[in-house]
């Protein structure tokens, strides 16, 4: 059984802030397929389309018949915890401000050895199971667990490192006022969020779901507009020290391709809320946040943008939409990017239609928004970094993998 | 079957130098190497011009390599080496050496194992040791090799129910033999409560099982005996070397070395067996690879190394003579020179050159190197065997 951690208390201001350190982020290109697979929660090894050898650590050519055609494929999760270490002493600072710290080595049934991260509960000599977590650097790390789960999991003090967890962490939903944002709200309080912060705009438009969000013990309300500069430079400046997850889920839907559009006010609008609406949460709480990385059990420890899935592909019929999606796909790469050298995580989750008021023409499949929310925060939990929500994210996912001038075509969801 | 291999006949080490140590220098590699030559020369009774052969092992002559360092030195030889191969150096730079000798590519070549230790400067050795060590290591929090050897350790004990106490006694009697010697870092006895009871640094390492990094050097020269004789010079005749790299691949953990593929060669060569081998100089960054040593070199059967230096007394005076300078563990890892510590310290035990205890009348010495933890295990081993000049 995990040991349970304990409650966080109040933070000592008297006390300093441990700056953010990062675990040693150097890679080698080869290692990055190891990230790619991390990211999309995958354990899948680098194996040889030729004699079929799956070899880690991964290198260019395979180690047994010299072929290059090596490929990316899922291989069994599963491994023998052979020899394992405490390490009192590191040479880096990451780990010197975690010690001590548990490793092992474990002989995967795939074939290699892989030293990994060690749940509390790996017993050396037993089978423990193998996945690959994404670090405080964002780079692919090996992860072992118990062969069948044990109590408190998320309360693992290493893989913490790793996942984002909800438990005892205090999250802001951006937007509290749609079916997705109260579902949000249920799911992040039910995981065992401290607090859930629950934003709201357009004081003068009633939403039934803000009401519900009201009632919830751990939720908080406050105004929050992701349009107005002010209103985000003033909740940054109210609870952006105690955000430890962002969930950026504004979103603004309205039908409508390119061709014949004269009034370009509903384009502006998408854009003002996806991607200037992202820039202002990232200008203001972004710093904060990035600087909180280490701060123990109040650190900041993930962003996560709810996008739609066709910013990965446009759709058309949401022309203008999927343009201002892919805009905000691409600064979130950015905040990616700058957030990494606090050790705070983007996540990214890639929503199909939800089955809610402004999806009212599309077809379904359509997400119901508390599986969606679900999803979410099993994606958080598990440290996934790109999590493809309903049939229509994988769909579009798969395609553009295989062909992305066959979607472009003609996307047909 | 394939062709017999030749002997070493005719070709002998001599002149063994160790360029003090230090916890931490200000001084480079190439200062290290340079005061190594200097201990050449002066040892032998050589002009410099003199040294035609070069081999060399550094981890720290970044951004030069041997090559930068014959200019840095004065030096134009006709044969180089440079051997990346850090703790399994030593023996490998005698066998390219005795070869270059043999063929009459050189006439005396130096072999310098050298490294300097600046304040932070192990850290940033390790921290770009190898593609795999900073893809699937060095992100682990596994500052050096302490994990690694901590993992090897933690096999072994389970595997064949070796105890720290077993571990101990073997640090606690190379310490014995590192006392008298000027140039060791560790000078206090080391008792076994000291040894259970230290800091752990990587469980189920401790303090007393890791080697100190420190900067420093180790040489020895390779000529033909008749040379040595003309110098009038004090030499240990080349009898048998062996190499290895990434033996047992197929091993999910390493709990044995090269060493056990090469030990028939090895003794072939030689014309002994391990009953024959009075003194023994193993590498020993930690104490378990000093066990898989003894076992892979035909001292005791595989997992019988904790049994064996319970009934053995591996001083210098004991009955399984053993790192009898101390060792790394005791003298401290001066990188690359690490892989020649063994080396050196067989010759000089072997020509009557000691700076401590000594072996009496030893025949034969017994070296073996290893090194290069790339991933999750040592990817090098070595072995030589020198013997003692006949009157």
């Amino acid at each position: 059984m995990t040991t349970k951690l304990p409650p966080p208390r109040p933070k000592d201001p008297t006390k300093r802030t441990r700056l953010p350190t990062r675990p040693p982020g150097n890679r080698s290109r080869e290692a990055h397929g190891l990230t790619a697979m991390a990211a999309a929660g995958r354990f899948a090894l680098q194996t040889c389309a030729d004699c079929g050898t799956v070899q880690y650590p991964p290198r260019q050519v395979c180690g047994n018949c010299l072929g290059d055609r090596l490929q990316w494929r899922d291989v069994s999760d599963g491994g023998r915890l052979l020899a394992e270490t405490t390490l009192a002493h590191s040479n880096d600072l990451f780990f010197r401000d975690r010690l001590p710290w548990r490793l092992g080595v474990v002989h995967a049934d795939a074939g290699p050895s892989m030293v990994a991260h060690l749940a509390e509960d790996c017993i050396a000599g037993a089978r423990v199971r193998l996945a690959l977590s994404i670090d405080r650097a964002g780079n692919a790390v090996v992860t072992a667990r118990p062969e069948h789960p044990t109590p408190n999991p998320e309360d693992d003090r290493q893989l913490r490192e790793m996942t984002f967890d909800p438990k005892d962490r205090r999250v802001l939903i951006v937007d509290g006022k749609t079916e997705l944002g109260l579902a949000l709200v249920r799911a992040f309080a039910g995981a065992g969020a401290r607090q859930v912060y629950v934003g709201h705009a357009q004081p003068w438009r009633r939403s039934p779901h803000l009401d519900a969000a009201r009632e919830i013990d751990a939720a908080t309300l406050f105004p929050l507009d992701v349009t107005d500069t002010d209103s985000v430079e003033e909740l940054a400046a109210t609870i952006g020290d105690k955000v430890e997850i962002l969930v950026n889920n504004a979103y603004h839907l309205r039908m409508g391709g390119a061709v014949g559009r004269m009034d370009l006010n509903t384009a502006h609008d998408e854009m003002a809320i996806h991607y200037h609406g992202l820039l202002r949460l990232a200008g203001h709480f972004g710093p904060v946040m990035r600087a909180r990385g280490a701060d123990g059990a109040h650190g900041a420890a993930a962003w996560v943008n709810l996008l739609s899935a066709y910013a990965w592909a446009n759709n058309p019929a949401l022309g203008t939409y999927s343009a201002s999606q892919a805009a905000a796909l691409s600064l979130s790469h950015c905040l990616r990017a700058e957030l990494a050298e606090g050790g705070v995580r983007v996540v990214n989750a890639f929503l199909g239609p939800i089955e809610d008021e402004w999806h009212q023409l599309a077809p379904p499949p359509k997400l119901d928004p508390a599986a969606a929310a679900r999803r979410i925060v099993a994606g958080l939990k598990a440290g996934v970094e790109d999590i493809p929500i309903g049939a229509v994210a994988e769909e579009i996912l798969a395609r553009r993998a295989e062909n992305p001038k066959e979607i472009e075509r003609g996307i047909g969801l | 079957m394939g062709q017999a291999r030749r002997g070493y006949e005719g070709i002998v080490a001599a002149a063994p130098v160790t360029v003090p140590y230090a916890r931490y220098s200000i001084r480079s590699a190439h200062w290290f190497c340079g005061r190594a030559l200097a201990g050449l020369i002066g040892a032998a009774g050589l002009a410099k011009a003199e040294i035609d052969g070069f081999c060399v092992s550094s981890f720290t002559l970044y951004p030069d390599s041997a090559v930068g360092l014959m200019q840095h030195l004065g030096v134009s030889p006709r044969w180089l080496d440079h051997i990346p191969m850090g703790g399994a150096s030593g023996a490998v730079a005698l066998r390219r050496a005795a070869r270059a000798v043999q063929a009459g590519d050189a006439e005396i070549v130096a072999l310098i194992g050298a490294d300097t230790n600046h304040v932070d400067s192990f850290r940033r050795t390790v921290a770009t040791f190898s593609q795999f060590a900073n893809d699937a290591v060095y992100p682990y929090g596994a500052g050096g090799p302490n994990a690694s050897f901590a993992f090897l350790t933690d096999r072994y004990m389970r595997e064949y129910g070796a105890r720290r106490e077993d571990f101990g006694r073997l640090c606690i009697a190379q310490r014995e033999n590192a006392l008298p010697v000027p140039h060791a870092m560790m000078k206090r006895p080391l008792t076994m409560e000291q040894y259970l009871n230290a800091r752990p640094i990587a469980e189920p390492l401790r303090l007393f099982d890791c080697v100190m990094p420190c900067a420093g050097a180790e040489a020895c020269l390779v000529m033909t005996e008749d040379r040595a004789r003309a110098l009038g010079i004090p030499f240990a005749p080349v009898l048998a070397t062996v190499e290895r790299h990434n033996a047992f691949p197929d091993d999910p953990i390493q709990v044995r070395g090269g060493w056990a593929v090469d030990i028939g060669a090895l003794y072939d060569q030689a014309g002994i067996g391990p009953e024959d081998v009075d003194l023994f100089q193993a590498y020993d960054d930690y104490p378990v690879i000093c066990f898989m040593q003894i076992e892979d070199l035909g001292f005791c059967a595989k997992g019988e190394a904790p049994a064996f230096v319970r009934e053995r007394d591996l001083r210098a005076g004991g009955d399984f003579p053993f790192n009898t300078s101390g060792g790394q563990l005791s003298a401290g890892q001066a990188g690359a020179g690490g892989g020649f510590i063994g080396l050196v310290e067989t010759l000089r035990q072997l020509t009557g050159e000691t700076h401590g205890h000594r072996v009496e009348g030893a025949r034969h010495g017994l070296v073996s190197c290893f090194g290069m933890i790339v991933y999750d295990r040592g990817l090098c081993t070595s072995a030589a065997i020198l013997g003692r000049a006949s009157a």
